[in-house]
């Protein structure tokens, strides 16, 4: 192992050396890939900058004006049909969402407010990143028996793969709660435990 | 010895034997329900059906004897249709609700109703309920009589087994249901084992249930180090949620199948003694209460020992060896104890009460190893005398091996020696009252933590696998000592515990001509004269 090494270095150093026989080798492969980039001379026009300084300038005081007059008519209720500004007034004015993004968990409820969830773990096994961490228990209803006595997800480690959303046998976790801003201050927090996670 | 030939293949077995035993002896796995190889033949789960060329009906394998000349096929359209067709029925009232139950994943119903696609009921009837749906029948188990499919293996281990016929199959036809006799509670003492051959999930253990899926279990074969029966087991521990590591690895231990120690069962007291493997452990060497690193550890007993060998006076060294340790460990202390350090009182015989004992598995001694302990140390001084001179302060330097001496003598004693001697060494695994009054603690590592061999009471050297590797700073007994040996400078220069055992069946007759490869999971006698 170690001579294979030792024979790839001494084999790098001869190709990089720019007096040995690789030199002109290596000059070649480089004007070759040069040329592929596909860059050609500027002209003298172009080698002013002013063309494409104006095609900037244009552009920029296109939106400009578009957006002005649009903003202005939609003050007076006119063409509302037609949107202004593309700028999402982020985080006052979150961004819609498609239906099916997949954001923050939440945990389901029964109808008396109870968890849904029946800790069958199905979830914890699929778990691609190994973040959700079930604690099962008794239930006191014996018709449901098992519970989860603790349900944590680690949102720091979690890839929003959905995988425990398609493995749950009972609708119990759902990734729909449209939160997308998940942060704090210390990996501690970024682990939430069931009551978070049924807050919704 | 009639010849038979099962699914092509040619197989001579006794007379007498059933096909069901014939085809396992082929290594082909006929499904099975209520037959149990160590119980006897009920025949009615039916799911065991083949066809036998020149016979009409299909038979049950579990019942039907072999003869001269079948043909028996066990894969064939009318088989497999027929077995579709008997599971079917026994999910009649069958809630299969195995995300909630423990059995699944190791559940023959679940895994034969997804083999042969039973995914959805045909039947418009309404499955029939029972009053209550899992409730508790005795200290260690809870019954759920809708999951039961009434194979009466659990009947049939009480009434035979055991003999103390707790379990009773009640009303009829639809309405039968599994339970205990009325005033009855299942509190045997090998209890447990009905959970380990229900083959559904409708006897469900009370310690294990809810902690853990099947699945993310790792099974590591052992021995149970409760008495010296050395029932063989496999430790089940918890190797897919690193995160719950932090609380315990070992989440069960079941019996393993030996003809010649255990059969397939083990009692309830060794089923769940396994807490300690992961409480209560000795996690750093400790000297007066200071956390220290082994380096330091190793030097202080190898100071003392250096010393008292150098005025000659290794008589005053003493060593409560035990019973709990392994083969190997043993072998280890007699290279140091009574080769290097020849001299020293050597003695594993600390005064125990006699346990509990019945004429099945369980015996009075709780030792695993005492017959290894007598062959290997050959101790010629006597635990009692070492402990009286120790009080007298006729011993500079104790050394004792995982024995509670406060539970064993008293606290006075204990503290009496703490005072006298001038090196008092604890190495165990746990944490007890004695290490509080030990001048050094050196945690060590427990059996499910170590390669290496018991001997049973029937002299049978049986191997035990590490599931893991020791918890915090701890090392195996013979570890331990030969860093020890080393700083003595006199190294045993082991590798690993076979290089011991090698050395022990070279120098120890009972134990000449063995070898792990030959011990394998099924154990050897000891050649006694
Ligand atoms: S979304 Fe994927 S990674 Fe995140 S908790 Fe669910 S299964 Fe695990
Ligand atoms: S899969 Fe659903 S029911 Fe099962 S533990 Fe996860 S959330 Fe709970
Ligand atoms: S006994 Fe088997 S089939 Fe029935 S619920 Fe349990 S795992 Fe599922
Ligand atoms: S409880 Fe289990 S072992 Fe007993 S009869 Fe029912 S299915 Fe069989």
């Amino acid at each position: 192992m170690g001579n294979m090494t030792e024979k790839r270095r001494l084999e790098l150093e001869k190709y990089f050396d720019p007096k040995g026989s690789f030199a002109s080798l290596r000059m070649a492969q480089m004007k070759r890939a040069w040329k592929q980039s596909n860059r050609r001379e500027l002209n003298w026009l172009e080698n002013t900058y002013i063309p494409t300084l104006m095609e900037g300038l244009w552009l920029t005081s296109k939106h400009f004006f578009y957006n002005l007059t649009f903003h202005v008519f939609h003050l007076f209720g006119l063409y509302k049909e037609i949107p202004a500004a593309v700028t999402y007034q982020y985080p006052e004015k979150p961004r819609p969402l498609a239906l099916r993004l997949r954001t923050r968990h939440r945990l389901t409820k029964r109808e008396d407010g109870s968890v849904r969830c029946v800790a069958c773990m199905m979830c914890e096994t699929i778990c691609p990143a190994r973040c959700i961490e079930i604690t099962a228990a008794e239930h006191p209803d014996p018709n449901i028996e098992k519970y989860p006595f603790e349900f944590n997800i680690d949102l720091g480690k979690c890839v929003y793969c959905g995988f425990c959303v398609e493995a749950c046998p009972e609708d119990a976790i759902r990734m729909d709660t449209n939160k997308l801003d998940i942060a704090e201050y210390t990996r501690q927090n970024m682990i939430y435990n069931k009551k978070r996670l049924m807050e919704g | 010895m009639p010849t038979l030939t099962i699914d092509g293949k040619q197989i001579e077995v006794p007379a007498g034997t059933t096909i069901i035993q014939a085809a396992d002896k082929l290594g082909i796995t006929i499904p099975r329900y209520c037959y149990h190889p160590a119980l006897p033949v009920s025949g009615n789960c039916r799911i065991c059906m083949i066809e036998v060329e020149k016979q009409p009906k299909l038979q049950i394998s579990c019942y039907t004897p072999v003869t001269e000349g079948m043909v028996v096929k066990t894969n064939s359209p009318k088989v497999l249709g027929v077995r579709k067709t008997i599971l079917e029925f026994l999910l009649v009232n069958h809630p299969v609700d195995c995300p909630v139950c423990d059995q699944a994943g190791e559940c023959k119903l679940q895994d034969y109703y997804m083999e042969h696609g039973q995914y959805d009921s045909r039947l418009s009837d309404v499955k029939v309920k029972k009053e209550k749906k899992a409730f508790s029948i005795g200290p260690t188990v809870m019954l759920d009589q809708e999951r039961c499919i009434l194979c009466t293996r659990c009947v049939r281990f009480t009434d035979n087994i055991t003999k103390t016929h707790e379990f009773g199959v009640f009303n009829r036809g639809d309405h039968s249901q599994l339970d205990v006799y009325p005033g009855k509670q299942l509190d045997n003492s090998y209890s447990g084992n009905v959970v380990d051959i229900c083959p559904v999930g409708a006897l469900t253990d009370k310690d294990f249930r809810f902690k853990c899926r099947v699945w993310y279990l790792d099974k590591t074969k052992s021995v149970c180090p409760g008495c010296s029966m050395g029932c063989n087991i496999t430790v089940e521990w918890d190797k897919m949620r690193p995160a719950q590591l932090k609380k315990a690895r070992v989440m069960r231990l079941k019996p393993r199948h030996n003809q010649d120690v255990n059969d397939y069962w083990m009692c309830d007291k060794g089923r769940y003694k396994y807490r300690f493997i992961d409480e209560n452990r000795i996690q750093h060497p400790q000297l007066n209460d200071d956390v220290i690193l082994w380096d330091r550890a190793i030097d202080t007993v190898a100071q003392a020992l250096k010393s008292l060998k150098s005025f000659n006076r290794t008589d005053r060294i003493g060593v409560l060896a035990s019973a709990q340790l392994t083969n190997e460990d043993l072998f280890v202390i007699r290279k140091l104890f009574k080769e290097t350090l020849k001299g020293a009182q050597v003695d594993f015989r600390v005064p125990q009460p006699p346990g509990d004992s019945d004429s099945f598995l369980i015996k009075a001694d709780k030792n695993p190893n005492t017959a290894g302990a007598l062959n290997i140390l050959e101790p010629d001084a006597d635990a009692a005398g070492i402990v009286q001179k120790a009080i007298s302060g006729d011993i500079d330097l104790l050394y004792v091996f995982g024995h509670d001496l406060i539970a064993l003598w008293d606290k006075k004693t204990v503290e009496q020696i703490s005072r006298k001697a001038k090196l008092f060494v604890y190495q165990g695994s746990n944490i007890n009252d004695t290490c509080n009054y030990a001048h050094l603690n050196l945690p060590s590592s427990v059996y499910a933590e170590k390669t290496g061999t018991f001997t049973n009471c029937q002299g049978r050297v049986q191997r035990i696998w590490p599931a893991f590797l020791p918890i915090g700073e701890a090392k195996g007994d013979w570890d331990i000592l030969s860093l020890l040996s080393a700083k003595l400078g006199v190294p045993l220069g082991y590798q690993d515990s076979q290089e011991i055992f090698k050395d022990i069946a070279a120098t120890l007759a009972p134990f000449s001509e063995m070898s792990y490869e030959k011990i394998s999971d099924k154990g050897m006698l000891l050649k006694l004269l």
